[in-house]
């Protein structure tokens, strides 16, 4: 769509591609795998070129100047000063320069904020610290969480090939269809973004922004959030599996067969060793950003679990806070997040686990009850 | 010999000696060291948690900090760079040669003189402080954003309370500047005569009385949001945590400026003395300097093209953004024909104001590329933007305040400088930066993102690299320290001109310049 200026961007790229052959290093944009990606790696490639010929007649001159002009050469100096007609030509020439740089900007802008005709609509959540994806047509939902396990960070295990840009859950897509993202964030801001789909949007909390992108090729691509959201704004990673249309919707369907399953765990009686089980798999998962796999949590910043009264007093009250957070706190609820079963399980584990040892157990219809209570609580205090 | 005069000319004046003569000083001259001495003591600081910050990124995983603390770091240094190290230092030049250039006695008002500089090392306490606080220092990044900056602990309300009272030394400091600049200049000495280090602080002092009561009004916004029950930023009262980010860049954008105007002059001043040729374009200089001072309120939304704006809000702030580059052009342009032709000369100021046009240029082109709201939307918060912005900071207004510091610290101290450890500092720093910095621009092309402890595999070489090229910066700005010191005890007696090409009032003082200068005032024709 850029026809004229693409050649000038392939020359560019061709360059970087040469370089990138010599070293695995990347010296340039990663490969775009959709249009708006393409336009900006185009556009990055051009205003790269008009800056680099900038940069040579302007040092040029000045080095040219720095080697003839210098007093040890015997170089009288010159005492003329002020001429208006240089000064209102490199004046006018960088402006002229600037104009032909808006009109190919101009359009790519246009074309980025045009969230209209989309094929499905997909809303994402930003959470401290793992992303959440709600498919609004087929509805699906899923939270998607750093797979990279802890000890690789601390370097006791050896480092993966994907360390750090891996996750549990991936979002997946159809390949050439074009999707169009609301974003939102549940407490801080966060920002989505995966390179080479060419998309970045902010999560802002309280707020829904859109975005789109159209992936032109199947594949895996992998992102980070990219705004400061507190200590681990470095380990929620994005990945987007880009497949064909027939594997998209099997990928649908064997996500709404987990979604039942999971419905029916909801129902059900654990025993003690399964709830400490998968209790001790969703602290891990949800808990021990925070409150530390040992439950000793961080002095002055995130409180103890091991220990603490919370996970010693009334069952109700451990509950709520794990349900709906700690008002003005970093502690966030997890309601929304976690089935009843999961949450069953990770106060079972954490009125069991460390110091703790009451002995209790949760089941998830408690959890279903104090779900309702709240909300019946709720309702009431509306009708007032 | 001049130490009795010294104390002879402090004893007729009934000053106090020792430490209270510090405190109580109100002569331009030693509030002007004051100043100076502050930003070297911040320039270690948080330039050794920048090597902390590099050492664990030496590789990836998790290291040295834990990644809390790796992000009080990031925040620490950011803040303590730009109001400690950058400002004050600019502030220090202001009040040694700007009565010297004028040729005033002193600055307008020699009290809040001396309460704008003190005001400072209480607020650098604080911030410093901060980290043997419960839940240890800021950590929600420089930019203050909310809602991550309601959530921290006590050291976020210290925080805000520094920042008030930075912001209180530097609207005192600039009042200070503008009234001794309006009002105080030697007859004959009219506005377009004067030197251009005089006009760029005239400039950035403007803009500093403009854009500090901005920023204490989104600090103390944040400070009712944590403490009173405010929602100015929290969605959920009926607040925007957008609208903080408008309102910080409304004053951090000027601010960008007020780090490098400054510099603008110091730079100006120096390139004519050692190409033995005036400035090329006096006039046109003002007018650019005051362009991009103007043009600095409109552009503030160019660092938040990721919120989500309408299509016209980003076209309108790409082309205000990209229109900058036509003055920042003009002065380029004006000190490479400033060379032109010229009788040049190395010594060391003129080598860091060579590295500051080369140098900041290239920032400057970056800057450019992230004007275009398109890449942008690709490079904003990566590491292309450190890479920029530290081309800007490092390479521009650190070189400059060292091309200044080599420049004046023969009339200020009255002996010359190690010209052989000047040099061996230059090359050292110039090879060190570019070494660190240089490498950022792929780092944030292939997708590392800024403010994060721990990295993916592929970025692994640059980062290395980066690191590498830290330690040798880091360490040859000991040799800054010891050249200093070294010139204030000792060193070849410098003449009054000093430079064989140097022009101005300051020029015609003895070196050092005696503690009362100019009480009469000299007649410029």
């Amino acid at each position: 769509m850029i026809g004229k200026w693409q050649r000038v961007g392939i020359m560019g790229a061709a360059l970087a591609y040469s370089q990138s052959t010599l070293a695995e290093y990347a010296y340039n944009l990663q490969t775009p795998a959709s249009q708006v990606a393409q336009d900006v790696f185009d556009l990055h490639n051009l205003i790269m070129l008009v800056c680099l010929g900038i940069f040579i007649v302007v040092f040029g001159a000045m080095f040219y100047s720095l080697l003839k002009h210098r007093k040890s050469v015997g170089h009288k100096a010159a005492h003329f000063h002020e001429n208006t007609t240089v000064e209102v030509i490199w004046t006018v020439i960088p402006f002229v320069i600037l104009m032909g740089m808006a009109y190919p900007a101009a359009r790519v802008v246009i074309d980025m904020k045009d969230t209209t005709n989309p094929d499905m609509t997909v809303k994402i959540t930003g959470y401290q610290w793992m992303w959440g994806y709600d498919y609004l047509n087929e509805g699906v939902s899923f939270y998607s969480n750093l797979s990279t396990p802890r000890e690789q960070i601390n370097g006791t295990a050896e480092k993966g090939e994907n360390y750090l840009l891996e996750v549990d859950e991936p979002m997946v897509v159809p390949v050439g269809k074009r999707v169009r993202l609301l974003i939102t964030a549940n407490d801080v801001l966060h920002s989505w973004w995966v390179p080479a789909l060419g998309a970045k949007q902010d999560a802002i909390p309280g707020f829904i922004r859109d975005s789109w992108f159209k992936a032109d090729k199947i594949g895996t691509y992998r992102g980070q959030c990219v705004e400061l959201c507190g200590k681990d704004h470095g380990f929620m990673p994005i990945v987007v599996e880009v497949v064909s249309q027939e594997d998209y919707m099997a990928w649908v369907e064997k996500k709404k067969g987990a979604a039942t399953s999971a419905a029916a765990d909801n129902t059900r009686t654990f025993d003690a060793a399964d709830l400490m089980a998968r209790g001790e798999a969703v602290y891990e998962a949800s808990c021990a950003a925070c409150h530390q796999a040992d439950g000793k949590g961080l002095p002055g910043v995130f409180p103890p679990i091991s220990g603490a009264k919370i996970a010693s007093g009334p069952i109700d009250a451990h509950i709520d806070v794990v349900l709906n957070g700690r008002p003005g706190t970093a502690m966030a609820g997890f309601a929304d997040q976690l089935s009843d079963a999961d949450v069953a399980a990770v106060v079972t584990y954490q009125r069991n686990a460390w110091a703790n040892k009451t002995g209790d157990l949760v089941q998830p219809a408690q959890i279903a009850a104090a779900r309702n209570g709240a909300a019946g609580e709720a309702a009431a205090s509306a009708a007032q | 010999m001049s130490d009795a005069a010294h104390a002879h000319d402090d004893h007729s004046h009934g000053h106090p000696s020792g430490v209270m003569r510090w405190l109580t000083t109100t002569n331009h001259k030693d509030i002007g060291s004051l100043y100076l001495w502050f930003a070297l003591i911040m320039l270690f600081l948080a330039g050794s948690m920048a090597l902390l910050i590099r050492a664990e990124l030496f590789q990836p995983g998790l290291q040295l900090t834990n990644p809390d603390f790796f992000n009080q770091l990031t925040t620490m240094h950011g803040l303590i760079m730009i109001f400690g190290v950058i400002m004050p230092a600019f502030s220090g030049f202001a009040n040694w040669q700007v009565p010297l250039m004028l040729g005033a006695p002193d600055m307008a008002f020699p009290r809040m003189n001396n309460w704008a500089f003190w005001l400072l090392p209480m607020a650098g306490i604080m911030l410093m402080g901060s980290f043997w606080l419960p839940g240890g220092a800021v950590a929600g990044g420089w930019t203050m954003y909310p809602p991550l900056f309601i959530q921290g602990g006590i050291s976020y309300d210290l925080t805000i309370l520094a920042v008030h009272i930075m912001g209180l030394s530097s609207i005192m400091g600039s009042i200070n500047i503008v009234t001794t600049i309006l009002n105080m200049r030697a007859p004959g000495l009219t506005l377009m005569k004067m030197p251009l280090f005089c006009w760029t602080w005239l400039i950035t002092a403007y803009l500093l009385i403009a854009t500090m009561p901005v920023l204490a009004g989104a600090v103390t916004m944040l400070l009712t949001d944590r403490n009173f029950g405010t929602h100015f930023f929290n969605a959920a009262g009926g607040g925007d945590p957008v609208m903080f980010q408008h309102i910080f860049w409304f004053f951090a954008h000027p601010e960008v400026y007020i780090l490098i105007l400054p510099a603008f002059g110091i730079v100006s001043q120096i390139i004519p003395t050692f190409a033995r040729k005036p400035l090329f374009g006096y006039a046109s200089m003002v007018y650019a300097t005051a362009s991009i001072a103007i043009l600095s309120f409109i552009v503030w939304a160019h660092h938040m093209f990721t919120v989500g704006m309408p299509a016209a809000a980003q076209l309108f702030f790409m082309f205000s953004t990209m229109l900058i580059a036509v003055p920042t052009g003009v002065k380029i342009f004006n000190w490479v024909a400033t060379m032109w032709k010229g009788s040049l000369t190395f010594e060391t100021p003129m080598l860091f104001a060579i590295a500051f046009v080369c140098l900041f240029a290239i920032g400057g082109f970056s800057g450019l590329v992230l004007a275009i709201a398109p890449v942008d939307i690709q490079l904003h918060d990566t590491y292309y933007v450190v890479a920029h912005f530290h081309y800007v900071l490092v390479s521009g207004a650190l070189f400059s305040i060292f091309a200044g510091i080599y420049y004046w610290l023969p009339k200020w101290t009255g002996n010359m400088y190690s010209e052989t450890l000047g040099k061996w500092h230059f090359w050292l720093s110039v090879i060190g930066m570019n070494i660190v910095f240089f490498p950022m621009h792929f780092l944030g092309l292939a997708g590392m993102p800024r403010r994060i402890p721990d990295y993916a595999l592929q970025f692994t070489e640059f980062n290395q690299i980066a690191t590498v090229g830290a330690f040798i910066f880091g360490f040859s700005q000991l040799i800054f320290l010891a050249v200093v010191l070294r010139t204030i005890k000792s060193g070849e007696k410098a003449t009054s001109r000093v430079w064989e090409g140097a022009e101005g009032l300051e020029w015609t003082l003895p070196s050092p310049a005696p503690y009362h200068t100019f009480e009469t005032a000299p007649v410029v024709k």
